[in-house]
């Protein structure tokens, strides 16, 4: 047996470890020991995104099955400083009572749909593409049920499950389809033998289908705002954030290397998803009043921003949206840090006990104003860099009523992040939240969103590092 | 390090310097040191333009400079100023430093106020010195954000509504903008070699016709919107309205005046052709635009709203002068926004010197003011004299110059709208002597007014520089005027 196979895939291999490590810990460390659990869980996942962060050249193995490039190196890395990020706001959340017991579970579940994500992503085969799927969706439903003696959280992990199977199915079927037509699973062989035949189109659709579900794009959306409410927040941060950047990217990679002789099917699809997307999630955000509801709706929205680089189907289109992900994972994850915090001291989400916070609170309500506006694409804030960024890519391709459908979105989701700076700037309240301290971890990660929000547009090396790597998807 | 890039580098050192600083005393000297070296520098400009220009610098822009931001998009952080920008720039410097001194007791959460404000001048400055397509569009929106909060924490009356209105229009204008940028950029050179410098784009010359039809009218909407293009302007009366003294000075003075800028900066200057052919449509809306907000200033009954709509006649003068595409049309454009932008700025303030005084801007309830505050009631006859084009003060040069270029056509359809805009001189006199008449003579309408005092120091001091500056920009116009033909003629040559 050839072991250097294994050497590519030392990514996994290495959260591999970690994941073992970390249940060695949780089985058998003493109960004393455990109190550093957090701590040991964000310094080894730290540690494994040190250890991979150099970029691999491009490379194969397992006959095709498997497949790495620097672009891909660079989204693992993304998704790990995103769960990073994630981790460290959980340490408060994970030494509450109700949660302090199944806190082995949260971090090992969490990183094992990290995983799957990594699996799903470098994977040149639907077969190995559909394993990290499941890895990566499964244990979430867990995650969403962690705190199961609330009735939202089991009610909404109930939904999730159902959700993912159905998806899941629709995708196996398109998938099938697909095979039927090619008679093969690896992605170089389809894509070299798919035609516009109605069967493998059938096919294809399903399997746009299957990954809506994931993305939650409009109109395969209604479970989101239900399991992003009912969800731990730290869980709906997760959510919103790694798991949808994740697939994402693998529905861009898919579409790129597998299906490129059908663009002219897909693109028309894509625009119209995009165009439901970002529209219907943009209005139903306005009426939201729960807050991770709210943010559920923007997800949405962003999802369908993101689909931008997908349609422009061009190294600038998979530059941007890789970036643009990564500055959605700093804008919403600052906001879900500020939730967190006042949730975890007041237990309240809704907007209106956001009044008046700036009173109180100057810091909280300056890192969630920052994260709304970076979410609006304000500059000088990262937001405002991504957002154009992928206007550009989609322009660049012709698409510019798309875009300006897109722009007046914009005006819409500029009016709805903005009731959360007027309620926290603006409205003055009697019972206002009052002032507190969070706790250190949060305040870390809300500080290190916050100064990447700040600095991620303004050095543009980021941007142009991405940029640059992002040829290698489109072998130029 | 660029000479020009001292106009953001400043503000951002004051922003650091008022974060840093602790009470009241201490905001105002940091507020009052940094917009005072704005200004000197801003005048030192000047100087040192129209030197270069003396020693025989015909370049289109000085003191260039480009560095490389985002290599992917050609993006430069790229500055220039021409002789309208050395205008602008003086301009938005005197407003700021009026500003500061007319916010002198703002309250409450002065620090706050004033870094708000202080951001909203980075935009303005960086706005106008900036030859990047794409620079120049951050800074435009950098401008844009702090007015929400500006409005919405200090304004008055119906401040949530406006501030939301004022954000969303002047935002969805940037949304056009937004495409016009792209698609000016994609079609930029015929080889490939996109750019977003306007001068090389103009020098390419690439754009096709086909585009420019297309992206022409998204671009001059983009801006119109903030130069209060009818019939986009609705967000600029209430917004004006509720802001608070400062803000709508700049608002008024200045934001506005970066719509009828970007419009013949980038919209006219980038594409000629298309203006040419595309002119009549906006000649019509802003011909409405003029005549339209004159008689809407007539019958209001708020004095702030008067000259909100005032502003929108004559902004929409602005945008119409530019629009008839000759260089002295155009330089009378140029004037008006200096000249509107420093006596709207006068009024605001005085307006809010007023109403803090009287805690009322309803001018039915207000009378005799000329004997309780003569000092103000002067300042503001004279702003009043300057609005309605007075020979000596600086509207009278902008509209003469205006509406001689405006006559220059010959066609009917321009001489048909040149009259009609001119009308609006009248109606300027109409409402401008109504308010004159009903505020500051007849009888004092509310006795408890007669304890009320005359302005402060500070507030001499915001009036008097702005009086100085109309007075100025009145009685020598030809310095500016020379500095800005020159420039215009560049991009008249082009069309």
């Amino acid at each position: 047996m050839d072991y250097s196979n294994f050497l590519l895939m030392r990514g996994e291999l290495s959260l591999i470890v970690v994941i073992v490590l970390l249940f060695f810990y949780d089985t058998f460390g003493s109960k004393k020991s455990q109190k550093l659990f957090s701590v040991t869980a964000c310094v080894l996942l730290a540690a494994q995104t040190i250890f991979n962060i150099i970029p691999s050249v491009p490379d194969s193995s397992f006959a095709g099955m498997y497949q790495i490039s620097p672009i891909i190196s660079i989204v693992k890395t993304i998704l790990n400083i995103g769960t990073l990020l994630v981790f460290i706001q959980s340490v408060a959340w994970t030494k509450l009572e109700h949660v302090v017991v199944r806190r082995g579970e949260f971090y090992i579940l969490t990183l094992m749909t990290l995983l799957g994500m990594y699996l799903m992503i470098s994977s040149g085969n639907f077969l190995l593409f559909f394993v990290g799927l499941e890895t990566a969706s499964l244990p979430i439903a867990t995650l969403v049920a962690m705190e199961k003696f609330r009735h939202d959280s089991y009610e909404a992990a109930a939904k999730y499950v159902f959700i993912a199977v159905f998806s899941s199915a629709l995708m196996l079927l398109g998938l099938s389809y697909v095979y039927g037509v090619t008679g093969t699973l690896y992605f170089e062989d389809i894509a070299a033998r798919i035609g516009d035949t109605p069967l493998a189109m059938v096919g294809l659709v399903f399997f746009l289908a299957g990954m809506g579900f994931k993305i939650s794009l409009v109109p395969f959306h209604l479970w989101t705002a239900d399991v992003y409410e009912g969800a731990p927040t730290q869980v709906t941060s997760y959510l919103s954030v790694i798991s949808k950047g994740a697939a994402v990217f693998a529905l861009a990679l898919v579409l790129f290397k597998v299906f490129p002789a059908v663009e002219s099917v897909w693109q028309p699809i894509l625009y119209g998803l995009i165009i439901a997307t970002i529209t219907i999630g943009n209005l139903f955000a306005i009426r939201q009043k729960n807050l991770k509801r709210f943010l559920a709706f923007s997800s949405i929205s962003q999802a369908g921003y993101i689909m931008l680089g997908i349609i422009a189907g061009s190294a600038a289109g998979m530059g941007s949206l890789v970036y643009y992900v990564l500055v959605y994972i700093f804008s919403n994850l600052a906001a879900f840090g500020v939730i967190s915090a006042i949730e975890n001291k007041t237990d309240r989400v809704s907007m209106d006990d956001y009044n008046g916070l700036y009173r109180t609170n100057p810091k909280l309500s300056l890192a969630m104003m920052l994260a709304m506006f970076s979410l609006a694409g304000i500059p000088p804030f990262a937001g405002f860099f991504s957002k154009f960024f992928i206007f550009a890519a989609a322009a660049e391709q012709g698409f510019y009523i798309l875009v300006l459908i897109a722009l007046i979105n914009t005006i819409i989701s500029l009016y709805y992040y903005l009731l959360v700076v007027k309620a926290m700037f603006i409205h003055q309240d009697d019972c206002v939240i009052p002032s507190f301290q969070s706790s250190g971890a949060l305040r870390l990660s809300i500080s290190v969103c916050v100064l990447g929000i700040v600095l991620l547009g303004i050095i543009s090396v980021i941007y142009t590092q991405i940029y640059q790597v992002s040829f290698g998807v489109f072998g130029l | 390090m660029n000479f020009l890039s001292l106009f953001v580098l400043i503000p951002l050192l004051m922003m650091v310097g008022l974060a840093l600083s602790k009470g009241m005393k201490q905001i105002r000297w940091v507020a009052v040191v940094g917009s005072s070296i704005q200004l000197l520098l801003a005048i030192s400009l000047v100087f040192l333009y129209l030197q270069e220009r003396a020693s025989g610098n015909t370049a289109e822009m000085l003191f260039t400079a480009s560095s490389m931001w985002y290599a992917p998009l050609n993006i430069h952080y790229a500055v220039g100023v021409d002789g309208v920008s050395v205008a602008m720039l003086l301009l938005s410097a005197i407003i700021v430093f009026a500003g500061v001194f007319a916010s002198w007791k703002i309250s409450p959460l002065p620090k706050e106020f004033f870094l708000w404000l202080i951001l909203l001048s980075i935009g303005v400055f960086g706005f106008f010195i900036s030859i990047d397509l794409f620079t120049m569009f951050m800074f435009y929106e950098v401008a844009l954000i702090p007015m929400y909060l500006l409005i919405g924490v200090w304004g008055s009356g119906n401040k949530n509504y406006s501030a939301m209105k004022l954000t969303l229009m002047l935002m969805g204008g940037s949304a056009f903008l937004l495409v016009g940028i792209l698609g000016i950029y994609f079609h930029s050179s015929a080889d490939g070699h996109f750019t977003m410098n306007i001068l090389e784009i103009a020098k390419n010359h690439a754009i096709p016709m086909s585009a420019q039809y297309l992206f022409f009218p998204l671009t001059f909407v983009g801006f119109g919107v903030l130069g209060a293009m009818f019939p986009f302007h609705t967000w600029s009366p209430d917004g004006h309205a509720s802001a608070p003294t400062a803000v709508s000075m700049l608002h008024a003075g200045v934001l506005m005046k970066l719509g009828g800028y970007g419009c013949f900066r980038v919209a006219i200057y980038l594409m000629p052709e298309a203006a040419n052919e595309l002119a009549w449509i906006f000649l019509i809306l802003t011909g409405i635009s003029v005549v339209y907000g004159a008689f809407s200033a007539c019958v209001q009954k708020d004095l702030k709203y008067i000259n909100a709509y005032s502003s929108v006649s004559h902004c929409g003068l602005v945008l119409f002068a530019i629009l008839m595409l000759n260089t002295t049309a155009m330089t009378g454009a140029v004037l008006q926004m200096l000249s509107h932008g420093l006596m709207t700025a006068l009024f605001f303030a005085l307006i809010g010197m007023i109403y803090g005084r009287t805690h009322t801007r309803d001018i039915r309830e207000m009378g005799g003011l000329m004997k309780i505050m003569p000092f103000l009631s002067v300042c503001y006859v004279i702003a009043g004299f300057a609005s309605l084009g007075l020979p000596g003060l600086s509207g009278f040069i902008a509209e003469m110059t205006v509406f001689v270029g405006s006559f220059q056509h010959t066609d009917t359809f321009h001489r048909v709208f040149t009259i009609v805009a001119c009308t609006s001189i009248v109606i300027t006199a109409v409402y401008i002597l109504r308010v004159v008449g009903k505020l500051l003579y007849g009888p004092v309408q509310n006795e408890a007014h007669r304890q009320l005092t005359d302005a402060s120091w500070f507030e001499r001091l915001s009036a008097i520089t702005l009086i100085a500056a109309v007075a100025g920009l009145g009685m020598m116009p030809s310095w500016v005027s020379d500095m800005i033909s020159q420039s215009i003629n560049t991009i008249i040559e082009r069309l």
